[in-house]
């Protein structure tokens, strides 16, 4: 996973950069500009499950990795789905997976076939889901099923409605 | 005022049979069930009250509370406090998997009547013995009934994934054996539990389901169920939250000299939203 960049503006320049490089499968993440008194950034979770629901890749999991005492961890599980299809079972952090919490703005995330973390993605039906938690806040979790591989481009896009805003995956033949 | 009084007594009434000490509902409640981390701890109270989940009666006073660790090694529970009407301990979980956390109790209870009035053994905070049994029970009395029974109350705690270890039965008295894992209950998904006698399926054992919150609602809006030949039962959740469950068995397979067999258990289960 490569972190390319952070804000609206920027991921708008970036879109088209990203055209010359020819990425295979990128997920673009908002996190809304909340009013609120207290805030923390959002937990976020990001991951790829089969039809039978089965994890097949974590792409990405923010959390406040730096905390002393990996107290830190103590949040995972309140992203509740993703904590029980995968998080429970895995060992943080992990490499080239977990990362710092980021606060609002939208980021892009590229990932390449045959490498990790989508080395074992096989021709079929799944659905990407993308959840986020706030301490002192809400959860949200959504989902956008997908095919793959695409014999042409595809943008798939979902909107968030609390602790998520745009959601947009682009699949490239 | 009057509903005070009315309410344990009607209550007391209806768990008659079972002749339990406490006719009053209690149990052992996680403040969560699910954890990441390490290092953690969970708080936990015990009370007796019939209010699912608040503390207004008495506070439970263990004789044999146990922490079953993720590999099936005992520890204590710690900082145990009394108070009047809660008892509050905490769990250090220093290991990842399922903690299992109960008092159980098996034995002989008995109920006579001498000189027209009632007696039982144990009585009201008694704890059974083999020597107290044949020292207070006489062997012919007035409506003399002598029971085998066993009481269990527990709660699980899980940190990472959920493990098994610890919800190996005994094959004494009544007890849960997970169908579903009991830390792992989401609401939208029906969960199935199997409840054994002694170590065998206890068909016919009767469950009584209900969600925290009742004084925030109108009703007990209890789930019900009785267990089938497997000794199985599936519930269908109503809605997220921490659940008291309470499950009652009854048959004439006793050992001598009792006459009937019982088991009573509680768990308190949380359910977490899909």
């Amino acid at each position: 996973m490569k972190l390319i960049t952070s804000g609206l503006m920027a991921v708008a320049t970036f879109a088209s950069f990203a055209q010359v490089q020819a990425a295979d499968l990128s997920v673009s993440i908002e996190i809304p500009e909340l009013d609120v008194a207290e805030y923390h950034k959002p937990y976020v979770a990001v991951w790829i499950e089969d039809d039978r629901n089965q994890v097949v890749s974590n792409l990405a999991v923010w959390y406040d990795v730096d905390m002393r005492n990996a107290e830190g961890e103590k949040w995972l599980k309140d992203m509740r789905q993703w904590w029980r299809r995968s998080g429970r079972s895995l060992e943080m952090p992990v490499d080239g997976v977990s990362g710092a919490t980021y606060g609002p703005g939208a980021y892009e995330l590229e990932f390449t076939p045959g490498k990790a973390p989508l080395a074992d993605l096989k021709p079929g039906d799944y659905r990407l889901r993308v959840e986020a938690a706030r301490e002192v806040g809400g959860r949200e979790l959504i989902n956008i099923p997908f095919s793959w591989p695409q014999s042409s481009e595809k943008k798939l896009e979902e909107q968030g409605s609390s602790e998520l805003g745009a959601i947009e995956l682009t699949i490239k033949p | 005022m009057k509903m005070n009084v009315l309410k344990p007594l009607l209550l007391g009434a209806l768990v008659a049979g079972t002749l339990s000490a406490e006719a009053h509902r209690a149990w052992i409640l996680p403040q969560e069930t699910q954890l990441s981390g390490e290092d953690r701890w969970v708080g936990f109270e015990a009370a007796v009250s019939n209010d699912i989940f608040v503390a207004n009666y008495h506070a439970v006073r263990f004789n044999d509370l146990t922490v079953l660790q993720p590999d099936g090694d005992k520890s204590e529970a710690e900082n145990l406090h009394t108070g009047k009407y809660r008892t509050v301990f905490d769990v250090k979980l220093e290991d990842e998997g399922t903690y299992k956390i109960f008092t159980a109790s098996n034995g002989m209870r008995a109920m006579w009547e001498e000189d027209g009035k009632r007696r039982m053994y144990p009585g009201r905070g008694e704890q059974y013995t083999e020597e107290g049994f044949a020292e207070n029970v006489p062997e012919k009395a007035d409506k003399l009934r002598v029971m085998q029974s066993s009481r269990r109350m527990e709660t699980f705690v899980t940190l990472g994934g959920p493990t098994t270890e610890t919800l190996q039965p005994t094959n004494k008295g009544l007890e849960l054996v997970p169908v579903t894992h009991p830390n792992d209950l989401y609401s939208g998904e029906q969960a199935t539990f199997k409840f054994l006698i002694d170590g065998e399926p206890a068909e016919g054992a009767e469950l009584t389901a209900i969600r925290e919150g009742t004084r925030y609602r109108n009703s007990q809006d209890e789930i019900s169920a009785v267990a089938d030949k497997k000794g199985e039962v599936k519930l269908n959740w109503k809605g997220a939250g921490r659940y008291f469950i309470e499950v009652e068995y009854k048959d004439d397979k006793a050992k001598k000299p009792a006459t009937e067999r019982t088991g009573s258990y509680v768990t308190v289960l949380e359910v977490l939203p899909d």
